[in-house]
């Protein structure tokens, strides 16, 4: 499995060598001619938008698809991957970006599963846990055995997951969008794994949009755009921009261009709101804030403390139980329930952080996402029947003004890139010049080119005078975008500090713990 | 990318084509099993149903009411919602018509009391659809769960009804007494002698034409107003219908309403037009064919417009069969009903994988020819 067998040493030949690998979906050339070398005990980046290709091809190395066309060689060999156990045969592990583990497991029990030694369970468990120490001292992996999987905080359940790997005998491990759920410090942390099991031989091949980790951790870099390779580069030898370009195809302004904020008035005012989930634990605690005219807030956190439920109360998704909410002069409380319509009347406009759950409805066509929460606008009615021919118009100006393409108004919501996708969500929120506007996570799997439209647009909507509040996990996007950063860890906000004076670190330790950071914060 | 759609001549009319065919192939293999003959069984079911005047109107009596309950379930499924209580709903429906014309058909003619009959019987199937609308929105009971046992309550509560209050005096079979002449629907054959077209008789009755209508109205209130598109956004995400201020609980509680007002309708065909009285068990699963009706017609009245008819002419035609050839039972015709619905329904996309497959192997073969081409032409 190492490098320890001296033939295999010798033997010069990369882990994965891809040779014009082709794939077609009906008339999507998903993978057209795909050359890819990963070398031995290297970590290898693959960057691209999406649609770009990566997901094709990372599933046709791990059996999900079969390529129409072209060769598959590990370690010299060719071999034919027509389901993940011939992935997993070929000493090919593969970590996902939502973890693949049973809640209710332990460790060692995740581990295992499939892959019992033996028809006694009583056996299997010994050698396993045999093994399974010795795969945590030799790479660095140090997790209890015998804890509750579900208990165990995201970052140790990711060392499962690339534990069971390894015990299934990879030598080669893809990673999916590894760090999208873990906090910088547990990025690092990943990082510095990835780097014991470079140093150890195993090939690495991790995928991402993040450009900065392609930079910190990668050996090389290889480019997707549109189902081709573009590019192959050795790490050291490029940059930020230069990537950015070979993915979107032009220069990309990867910084916020904005001119500093200039608050004014309160325009909504939360005091001491708290959720409760089913099972009475606490999901946002005793959370109070302002959005002033004139400035874009950030909400920066791990996702899963609170966010999604700040995001809900304050649209109106969810009635305010406990606490107060001051939209605009109007009061809100348990006794005086607004729902999301009412609170669109109110001048409140919201991006959802999930387009596919939330934002928009998949099975519609174009113009009926784009009407969403404006149903009931006379605009949009007849007397009893609806609009047709202004429903159509709106959807067009919208696509028009946002750049939605393609721009049919007919097209099922489902069959627009995420970036169109989310053009014409933010697009349908901001037609009106929300005095509030609420935006959950604005360029999640979106292209870098809508990325920049996106934050020019929210910028543009704070200049003309509207209190934004802006939740998203991407740190970066949090500190060039907004103005002001508050930290939610566990419902609480543990802190808050000016975008100009905060950096990664300070804001990545105020989101992983509570006490530390709120002494920091002041 | 990776589920492409098959095109729409695939999918709503291929695909439930083949589909028929299968349930014919199986059925003709049994019809071959007890040594008749499938071709002549064939003939003699399309004759039955579709041959001669009288066949047509069976056929298209029986249909109505399949569109009616069709509509029902297809409403309700728009809003992600399992109606299985068709049966009881329209049974109830028909209490309410049976109630009204039997107050009133001795002051009023059929057409006046035609709209107290529709408020009526769509009340009393409404309200049967409420409670469990209402216990699914606001107590989390399951909506299929509730809507069978409602059919039971229905079913035992009519025959208490029948039986206790209702009869007729001095009658020995439960069933209320007959409306008067003139307060009962005009049957077609009627309605065509009018204009000196002569078509023969059957309980074919001006109902056809309330459920033609009905289909109209469903597909402008589905398609082409803001609660249609409320209904259909909490059929398809209910969270995003909530992000849109939509009153989910309410809306889903209308939309049941509104699905137990249309198998309602059945009672008007029954009651105020075929049967002109309220007997037991007057529903005969129109109800629950509803449900194959609304999903072999994709929960669009054109579709459930085909389906009814389809199945009326099963109905009608497999009648005929049992009748003309005698070792062909009743018993077998519901077989012959019974594959069509489940190869049409329970298995209705069976084959659509397989189609997808071979139908992106033809647009590849294109795509790849027509790439090649372009080479061509560049070198």
């Amino acid at each position: 499995m190492t490098i320890s067998n001296p033939q295999q040493a010798a033997d010069q030949s990369p882990a994965i060598d891809l040779r014009k690998i082709n794939k077609r979906f009906g008339p999507v050339h998903a993978n057209r001619d795909v050359d890819l070398q990963v070398g031995r005990g290297t970590v290898h980046g693959i960057i691209g938008e999406n649609g770009a290709g990566k997901s094709t091809l990372m599933s046709i190395l791990y059996g999900f698809y079969e390529a129409d066309s072209g060769d598959i060689l590990i370690n010299g060999k060719t071999v034919k991957i027509r389901a993940s156990k011939d992935a997993i045969n070929a000493g090919i592990g593969m970590v996902h970006q939502h973890f693949m583990l049973v809640d209710t497991f332990t460790v060692l029990e995740n581990v295992m599963l499939g892959a019992e030694a033996s028809s006694s369970l009583r056996h299997s468990m010994v050698d396993a846990r045999k093994e399974l120490q010795r795969l945590s001292e030799e790479y660095g992996l140090a997790v209890d055995p015998d804890a509750m999987t579900g208990e165990l905080p995201v970052g140790l359940q990711q060392r499962v997951e690339i534990l069971k790997a390894l015990y299934r005998g990879a030598d080669i491990l893809i990673l999916d969008e590894p760090t999208g759920v873990l906090t910088p410090q547990e990025a690092e942390q990943l990082f510095s794994i990835l780097d014991t099991l470079r140093s150890r031989g195993v090939s690495v091949m991790l995928i991402t949009h993040k450009l900065q980790e392609i930079l910190a951790i990668t050996d090389h870099v290889s480019v997707m755009r549109a189902g081709t390779m573009v590019a192959d580069r050795v790490t050291a030898d490029t940059n930020k921009e230069e990537l950015a370009e070979l993915m979107v195809g032009r220069k990309v302004l990867l910084h916020v261009d904005k001119a500093p904020a200039q608050p004014g008035d309160v325009l909504l005012q939360a005091d001491n709101l708290t959720v409760r989930d089913a099972d009475a634990v606490p999901r946002l605690d005793d959370v109070s804030l302002k959005l002033r005219a004139g400035e874009i807030v950030g909400i920066a956190g791990v996702s899963g403390n609170g966010q999604t439920e700040l995001l809900e109360v304050l649209s109106g998704i969810r009635p305010v139980e406990d606490g107060k909410l001051n939209v605009n002069g109007t009061l809100i409380d348990a006794t005086n329930v607004l729902d999301a319509k009412d609170l669109r009347h109110l001048s409140v406009g919201h991006v959802a952080e999930d387009r596919h759950r939330l934002g928009m409805v998949t099975a519609f066509s174009a113009r009926e996402s784009a009407i969403m929460g404006f149903q009931d606008e006379p605009e949009f009615n007849r007397g009893l029947l609806t609009d047709g021919g202004a429903i159509t118009r709106h959807c067009q100006q919208l696509m028009d003004e946002f750049d939605v393409r393609p721009g049919n108004p007919d097209l099922k919501s489902a069959n627009f890139s995420g970036g169109n996708q989310q053009k014409l969500c933010i697009a349908r929120e901001m037609e009106r010049q929300p005095k509030v506007l609420l935006v959950g996570q604005p360029t999640r799997g979106v292209d870098i080119g809508a990325i920049e439209f996106i934050h020019q647009q929210i910028v543009k909507l704070r200049d003309a005078g509207s209190a934004v509040l802006v939740v998203s996990v991407e740190l970066e996007e949090v500190m060039s975008l907004c103005d002001r950063i508050l930290v939610m860890f566990e419902g609480r906000i543990v802190g808050e500090i000016a975008a100009s004076e905060a950096d990664a670190k300070t804001l990545g330790l105020m989101m992983g713990n509570a006490s530390e950071a709120g002494g920091n914060a002041g | 990318m990776s589920n492409r759609t098959l095109p729409a001549w695939i999918d709503i009319g291929l695909i439930p084509l083949i589909n028929i065919c299968l349930a014919f192939i199986v059925s003709a293999g049994i019809i071959m099993l007890i040594g008749e003959s499938p071709v002549e069984a064939v003939q003699v079911m399309l004759f039955g149903a579709f041959g001669y005047g009288e066949g047509i109107g069976y056929t298209l009596y029986y249909a109505t009411n399949f569109i009616f309950t069709g509509l029902a379930v297809a409403v309700a499924f728009h809003a992600g919602l399992f109606n299985i209580g068709g049966e009881g709903q329209a049974y109830l429906g028909g209490l309410g018509v049976g109630l009204v014309c039997l107050m009133l058909d001795s002051w009023l003619p059929w057409w006046a009391l035609l709209p107290f009959a529709i408020v009526a019987g769509g009340l009393f199937g409404a309200a049967w659809a409420y409670i469990p609308a209402y216990l699914q929105a606001y107590r989390g009971s399951h909506i299929v769960i509730t809507t069978i046992m409602f059919n039971f309550i229905a079913s035992a509560l009519m025959v208490y009804l029948l039986v206790n209050v209702l009869i007729e005096p001095g009658s020995m079979s439960p069933q209320t007494r007959s409306i008067a002449e003139g307060a009962t629907l005009p049957y077609m054959y009627q309605v065509f002698a009018a204009f000196g077209i002569e078509i023969e008789q059957s309980p074919l009755n001006v109902s056809l034409i309330l459920a033609l209508l009905a289909c109209v109205l469903v597909w402008l209130l589905i398609w082409h107003t803001r609660w249609g598109y409320a209904i259909r956004m909490i059929g398809f995400n209910e969270k995003a219908a909530v992000y849109s201020g939509i009153n989910t609980r309410r809306t889903i509680v209308i939309s049941m309403c509104i699905s137990g007002a249309l198998a309602a309708m059945v009672g008007i065909n029954e009651v105020m037009g075929a049967q002109q009285r309220v007997l037991l068990e007057f529903v005969a699963g129109a109800g629950f064919t509803g449900i194959a009706v609304s999903l072999m017609g994709r929960n669009h009245p054109l579709g459930i417009i085909a389906a009814s008819v389809l199945f009326g002419a099963l109905y009608q035609g497999g009648a005929e069969l049992s009748f003309e050839i005698s070792t062909i039972t009743r018993d077998l015709v519901v077989v012959i009903q019974g594959l069509v619905i489940l190869f049409c329904g329970a298995l209705a996309y069976m084959l659509k994988p397989t189609l997808e497959k071979l139908f992106l192997r033809y647009t590849l073969s294109k795509a790849t020819r027509q790439d090649s081409l372009k080479e061509e032409a560049q070198s």
